[in-house]
């Protein structure tokens, strides 16, 4: 995983709540294999894209200098519903490595962390100042830093984020998440011999 | 009071290997997989990695897999798109490669992950079970604790057998009393998540507890569990009893003979305990609840079949008001229209939420009332389902009332299997997702029970499946 230490950029505001993972990365994509050229144009593919492939100029993405976002600026409920890591893969393929939400769905939350992509939440009316923000200022950069747990918003104000420890430190460091646990291989195998003989109808599909 | 534990806490205490800092590395008792799953293929070969236990993973043919009885009995060749057929081949060379079990196109035990999955005694209580989609909620009928994850957790625990987790809250959903006539399994969890929102259990573990579940069947129970993730919930869990071990006895991969026994007394002691403390405590009268059915792009838009589309002047605030905008404007519906007049073009019976055999029995016994107006679909969930729903005669009462008896799979439900909406169609499904474009681009989707959709079936329309069962359509 690519190591997220501070990120500067174009910021993009998504003003719609509830962007579940099927607007992000329509289902049909699913089966497009990471690396394929088409990937960039997965991401919000159906707003993004007429039926014939042509550009919707009106929406945001594909306004200028929002087309070089590096981070999107959305509303409540961001990427809940499918599992789809694709929807992930589509934030990256477009160039962005950073989602600001008053919330998230669970597994895409997680989802974005497996992948270096930073899953921000600030409050609903940070998020909303933010965008109002950076409707009024096409262009205008924010930064996130990571270590110190904090955006600077185009008026240099600067909100506080939380982020849990263990995710924090592999984001900074880009730990793969194997070898990490492979450090606990020990526990791992005393854990299964545990579980094996307190309940070897869990531990052995179809135990007699 | 530090005794007293809530049920996931017990069966999540029962698989903690170890803790570092606000992480807890979990067991993984089972791991279910499917077409999907392709991204996380890739990455074992391209790393070089095994998969550390294949007899704990089980892989299903179900999302891309064809629905048309012909395409189907010809087999995977007859797949006329490159790309689906590349899919569900690629599925099959994975799976049989990498030595895990393995229910393809051709399969006798094939169908949904969490049809099939149940089905053959791979979901029992007290596990851990992690899939690659979504609805692994589902499981959770069971007693368990089953979630979904992305391709790379799902890396995580094929090379581990172990996946990191952030321990959830718990909410309790309480609903007592009974349900009304017409009144499902489906409409029930389409009230709850109306309650507490499409964002309402996030972060938190859901326990489903009160009469109303236990009154119901293991199918039944299924529904609800399966759309917990329409909550924002991370898994949603039903305590076991003895519909639970009926359901589970004698299956392929549940426990037998000593281990039986064991397993029973150990899944005895799974339930809650009475004076354990739930971070969030919701509840729902079940004489309240209607026949049910989403106006909205999201599930928290659900109403009685007997409401009218809302307003967005009555929207609490201006953020939701915009909401309603949005999607009154994408379903192409007027403010106060009565829902029961919204006209349907296809209706859609199956998926994981609905296609087991009480879903269908259910559906059937509306279909005798009338015929089909518009197309109207069964896909059922497995290969065994349609084979017991054939040996009821219920394909029989299907056929004659016009409606289309498909093989199983995911289908429109997710749209990936070439099953789709047009632009603009619109449905009545009992599927578990309204999103923009979930069954097609450009198609609305009203979720429904079975038996809502056979009654728009017959009536051409959202109509009140009650008023078609008493003969007063």
């Amino acid at each position: 995983m690519e190591a997220f230490t501070t990120l500067t950029g174009i910021a993009a505001p998504i003003d719609i709540p509830n962007v579940d993972t099927n607007q992000i990365c329509p289902t049909e994509f699913n089966k497009v294999p990471v690396g394929d050229p088409f990937y960039p144009k997965i991401l919000f593919h159906y707003l993004r894209f007429n039926a014939d492939g042509t550009e919707i100029p009106e929406f945001i993405l594909n306004k200028e200098p929002f087309r070089n976002a590096k981070i999107i600026v959305a509303d409540r409920n961001w990427g809940g519903g499918s599992s789809r890591e694709s929807a992930v893969y589509a934030i990256m393929s477009f160039g962005a490595r950073a989602v600001i939400a008053s919330s998230f769905g669970d597994i895409h939350y997680n989802n974005c962390l497996q992948n270096g992509v930073l899953p921000v939440k600030l409050k609903q009316e940070e998020v909303v100042k933010l965008r109002q923000q950076l409707h009024e200022n096409p262009g205008a950069e924010l930064t996130i830093d990571l270590e110190y747990q904090t955006v600077r918003g185009p008026d240099n104000h600067v909100y506080k984020f939380d982020v849990n420890p263990v995710s924090k430190r592999c984001l900074l460091n880009g730990l793969d998440a194997v070898a990490r646990t492979q450090e606990f291989q020990s526990d791992i195998d005393s854990f299964k011999k545990k579980h094996h003989e307190s309940a070897a109808f869990l531990d052995q599909p179809g135990a007699e | 009071m530090a005794s007293s534990k809530t049920m996931f806490e017990k069966i999540w205490d029962q698989h903690v290997i170890t803790q570092e800092e606000d992480e807890t590395l979990l067991y993984v008792d089972r791991c279910l997989i499917h077409e999907g799953s392709r991204h996380t293929f890739d990455r074992l070969e391209r790393e070089g990695r095994t998969i550390a236990e294949p007899d704990k993973v089980f892989s299903f043919s179900d999302h891309y897999v064809p629905t048309d009885p012909k395409i189907r009995d010809a087999g995977v060749d007859a797949i006329p798109d490159e790309k689906i057929r590349g899919m569900v081949k690629l599925l099959a060379k994975n799976s049989t490669d990498s030595n895990i079990h393995f229910y393809g196109i051709d399969d006798p035990k094939q169908g949904i992950l969490h049809v099939a999955g149940p089905e053959l005694g791979v979901s029992i209580p007290g596990i851990l079970l992690v899939g690659a989609d979504s609805h692994t909620s589902t499981h959770g009928a069971l007693g368990n604790i089953s979630f979904g994850a992305g391709a790379s957790e799902i890396f995580h625990i094929m090379v581990t057998q172990t996946i990191w987790q952030r321990k959830p809250k718990t909410m309790r959903i309480t609903v007592d009393g009974e349900l009304g006539f017409g009144v499902h399994a489906k409409d029930v969890i389409l009230a709850i998540i109306a309650k507490i929102g499409h964002g309402g259990g996030a972060g938190h573990a859901l326990e489903y507890a009160g009469s109303a579940f236990r009154n119901m069947t293991m199918e039944q129970r299924m529904t609800v569990s399966n759309m917990s993730i329409e909550a924002g919930g991370r898994a949603g869990l039903i305590a076991p009893d003895e519909t639970t071990f009926e359901y589970v006895e004698g299956r392929e991969f549940a426990p037998k003979g000593k281990q039986w026994d064991a397993a029973v007394a150990n899944w005895k002691t799974l339930p809650s305990d009475d004076d354990a403390v739930f971070d969030t405590e919701v509840s729902l009268d079940a004489a309240d609840i209607a026949p049910t059915v989403t106006w909205g792009t999201n599930p928290e838009t659900a109403v009685p079949i007997t409401a009218h589309v809302p307003s967005p002047n009555d929207a609490p605030s201006a953020d939701k008001k915009a909401e309603i905008e949005d999607m009154l404007e994408y379903m192409e519906l007027k403010p106060g229209m009565a829902v029961a007049d919204i006209p349907i073009d296809k209706v859609f019976i199956g998926s994981c939420t609905n296609s087991r055999i009480e879903d269908l029995r259910a559906a059937a016994e509306v279909a005798k009332h009338g015929k089909a107006k518009i197309p109207a679909w069964i896909v059922p969930g497995s290969v065994s389902i349609k084979n017991q729903a054939e040996a009821e005669g219920l394909d029989k009462i299907f056929e004659q009332s016009g409606f289309e008896w498909r093989a199983p799979g995911c289908s429109l439900c997710t749209a990936l299997n070439g099953d789709k909406l047009q632009p603009g169609e619109r449905s009545a499904s009992t599927s578990n997702r309204n999103f923009k474009g979930r069954q097609g681009r450009g198609g609305r989707t009203h979720l429904v029970s079975p038996a809502m959709a056979a009654a728009a079936a017959i009536k051409g329309t959202l109509t009140d499946v009650r008023t078609i069962l008493r003969g007063d359509a």
